[in-house]
């Protein structure tokens, strides 16, 4: 799920510069130090138990978000361990916002705690620039019957550096348009095969009555980087908005950006659900599930929950269109949660074994046979879709996804070449923290405690910014490689 | 305090209702009060009863909106988090109990020369522990993460008892120190005209007396040690990692998860509820010493 809410920065916490040192961390530190022979070892002793524990076997640990399909890997450990008795593996599953914390502090540092991270295609061009993931093209090439060529071709691209995997999908999604069958059935209403936000908006008009608590359209408004801008950046692309151009330009205050960000403001205001500034991914999920709403634009592994009858009462009455264009051809985004093995490592070869078993095709055949085809996950592999279990039961959602997916590149949703990777996201490392920023002025614009104007004003100023660090030939490592399409 | 006549008595500092006293708190005034009381009673502890509730229901009773009040109770959220919690669980008590034992014996020490003999530079000294406490602890993430990884302590459960130590000291000296001073110049007197030399009279005379004090600043540093999550979350991974994040590994992002997070926050607050309650008595008594100037 590509969701990041409101983080607090790490340095938001600290204390101001001219503070003086009474405060500083004395007898932690020293205690610390003081206590470093005998610790030292004790991790002997924890660091011997950690490689050779039960003779040959060698101990990984594996990094992942705790979302249900990577819990479901966790749970098929057993036949991993059978088909690898020398390789033992341990998990640290952890919520997105701490798992995604913790693996980037550690693999930044060099902290060394993971063999295999599960990482985004935000990270993966940035750290493989750095040198701190490997390249697992190799890998890949050599495994018999792992078939990398076989990746959905744009999740494949999104993960790449300079034309080498560095990561290898788990799972991938884009975003499309799920709309209510029945209702607009009931209503005369009909949904174009490809429609325009300006479509969108006529729709939601005609469906939208508040007086019965429907609302016509569902939109994350949720102040964060992987909330609000994710939908709202995708709609600025097919406008012909950018965050940055090629010359690393800030330019939110392009009419294309105001006029995507007005419409986007305006129709969840007008016939959007109540409360929208502050709803995110899962307000929107239970609104639409509970039958709340007629149209929710969003990602599209938003299915595992709506088509499941236990958790929806719209199960089956849902028909998916893709992303609603303007000036753009396509207008999905593009994520992936994926694995990567930290170059500081000690056991690669071991690593690459759990991380091609999870990533495999036979993987997504266990998962099928043993937890249920609709578990099986999606976006990774274009051999999925050929599975005829499989088809069978995603039958409403695998062709939209599939095609989302598959559009779901800079050249067919944005109008002029950027910089950057990333579709709803820039692909630099200051972009958490300007999304987040942006994304706090559109939430307060959808508020109503600020106009569209005054919120791109401000997002301008923290734009150029991030911006002139790029001008000045001062970029991340990497930036400028990053783009590898 | 002018309570200190009260609470010489614990008998009728605790769980003596206010009955007694009908004659004056029986008016219109009083019977609010006394709903007053409950409400916010109930208000504090509705929260931990739903967790509890929640913690036998399936996830989707969990989840249902409007909330489920009745329901036929399940084991199995229960039963999968004991299955899963063991080796964190064994952390926790671990970095729990070695840093409170730790704390105490440097504590008390420390507590005794700062409060019976007091130097020039005391109120310094005291002043620079608190300071310690002052810092944000995420100021000091990064560096305390880096020199861990740098000496190979990562995901080591000893990092946290260091770590533990370290954050619970401050608490300790300056708890146990009010403690120390309560005790009146006359009994050390005494003790040294029998001949008792100074580990005899911490042992035998100071000990005893303080007895109460050291078990709540012993409850105190078990619960900050055993609730503690930034540490825990940020310098273990697989092998060293502690209750909390047990807890916050049963979230998910997308799911549901809420009998499952319940069944864990039971799980892990039972201990210091049972230790809470085992030394209730020694708690009250030790606190109200403690307040007492």
């Amino acid at each position: 799920m590509f969701r990041t809410p409101l983080r607090p920065r790490l340095r938001t916490g600290a204390q101001p510069p001219g503070r003086r040192s009474r405060s500083r961390p004395g007898p932690a530190l020293g205690v610390a130090l003081g206590a470093a022979a005998s610790l030292s070892l004790a991790a002997g002793c924890a660091g011997a138990g950690a490689v050779g524990g039960g003779g040959d076997t060698e101990q990984i640990v594996v990094a992942i978000v705790s979302n249900p399909q990577m819990q479901d890997a966790i749970s098929l450990q057993e036949e991993f361990r059978e088909q690898y008795p020398d390789v033992d593996v341990r998990f640290v599953s952890l919520p997105e916002n701490e798992a995604r914390a913790k693996i980037t502090a550690s693999v930044a540092t060099g902290g060394g705690e993971f063999d295999v991270v599960m990482i985004s295609n935000y990270e993966t061009p940035m750290w493989a620039a750095n040198g701190w993931i490997e390249n697992l093209q190799p890998y890949a090439d050599e495994t018999e019957g792992y078939d990398p060529d076989d990746f959905v071709p744009s999740v494949a691209e999104a993960l790449s550096y300079e034309g080498d995997l560095y990561s290898v999908p788990f799972y991938g999604e884009s975003s499309f348009l799920a709309y209510r069958e029945d209702v607009f059935a009931e209503n005369d209403v009909e949904m174009p095969e490809r429609p325009t936000w300006a479509d969108v908006q006529e729709i939601a008009a005609e469906l939208d009555d508040p007086g019965q608590d429907f609302s016509g359209i569902c939109l994350r408004g949720l102040a964060g980087w992987g909330e609000v801008m994710a939908p709202l950046s995708t709609v600025m692309n097919t406008y012909g908005g950018q965050w940055f151009d090629e010359d690393w330009n800030a330019r939110l205050d392009s009419p294309e950006v105001e006029a995507a960000v007005t419409d986007y403001v305006e129709l969840v205001q007008t016939h959007g659900q109540p409360g929208a500034a502050t709803s995110g991914f899962g307000d929107c999920l239970t609104r639409f599930a509970q039958g709340n709403a007629a149209m929710w634009y969003d990602a599209t592994s938003m299915v595992s929950s709506i088509e499941d009858p236990a958790s929806s009462t719209v199960a089956g009455d849902v028909g998916y269109v893709p992303a609603p264009v303007e000036e753009t051809e396509a207008a999905g985004w593009l994520y992936s949660w994926s694995l990567a093995i930290p170059s500081t490592s000690e056991h690669k070869d071991a690593a690459w074994d759990f991380v091609s078993w999870m990533t495999s095709p036979d993987y997504l055949e266990l998962v099928g046979t043993e937890l249920g085809w609709e578990r099986v996950p999606p976006g990774s592999r274009l051999s999925t879709y050929d599975i005829p279990e499989y088809a069978e039961v995603a039958q409403a959602y695998a062709e939209p996804t599939l095609t989302a997916m598959d559009e779901a590149t800079q050249d067919l949703t944005m109008v002029a070449p950027v910089p950057y990777p990333g579709i709803q996201f820039v692909g630099i490392p200051e972009f958490q923290d300007l999304g987040t920023r942006v994304g706090q002025q559109i939430s307060a614009a959808i508020a109503g405690q600020i106009t569209v104007a005054e919120a791109l004003e401000q997002s301008q100023r923290y734009a150029r910014t991030v911006s002139e660090s790029y001008q000045d030939g001062a970029a991340a490592t990497g930036v400028e490689n990053g783009r590898d399409s | 305090m002018t309570t200190a006549a009260h609470s010489a008595n614990p008998a009728t500092a605790v769980g003596r209702p206010a009955t007694p006293r009908k004659d004056k708190g029986t008016g219109v005034g009083g019977g609010l009060l006394t709903a007053l009381t409950w409400v916010v009673a109930i208000g504090f502890f509705f929260p931990v009863a739903w967790m509890a509730m929640t913690a036998f229901k399936n996830e989707n009773q969990a989840a249902s909106d409007p909330p489920t009040w009745f329901f036929a109770p399940t084991l199995d959220q229960i039963r999968a988090v004991v299955a899963d919690s063991g080796t964190f669980l064994g952390n926790s008590v671990i970095a729990t109990g070695v840093s409170t034992l730790l704390v105490i014996l440097l504590a008390v020490p420390a507590s005794y020369a700062l409060a019976i003999r007091p130097v020039r530079k005391t109120s310094d000294v005291l002043f620079f522990f608190m300071s310690t406490k002052m810092l944000p602890v995420v100021a000091v993430i990064m560096p305390i993460y880096v020199i861990a990884g740098r000496l190979h302590v990562l995901d080591n459960i000893w990092t946290l008892v260091v770590l533990y130590t370290a954050m619970n000291l401050p608490i300790a000296v300056w708890m146990m120190r009010s403690f120390f001073q309560e005790i009146p110049g006359e009994v050390l007197e005494a003790a040294s005209m029998d001949g008792a030399g100074l580990m005899r009279t911490l042992r035998s005379v100071l000990m005893p007396m303080v007895a109460p004090g050291l078990a709540a600043t012993a409850l105190i540093c078990v619960i900050f040690a055993w609730n503690e999550f930034f540490f825990a979350l940020n310098l273990t991974a697989s092998r060293a990692a502690t209750v909390p994040i047990f807890i916050t590994s049963t979230m998910t992002s997308e799911g549901l998860f809420l009998a499952r997070l319940s069944a864990a926050s039971l799980l892990a607050s039972l201990p210091v509820i049972i230790a809470g309650w085992v030394a209730q008595k020694q708690l009250v008594r030790g606190l109200s010493m403690g307040a007492i100037k």
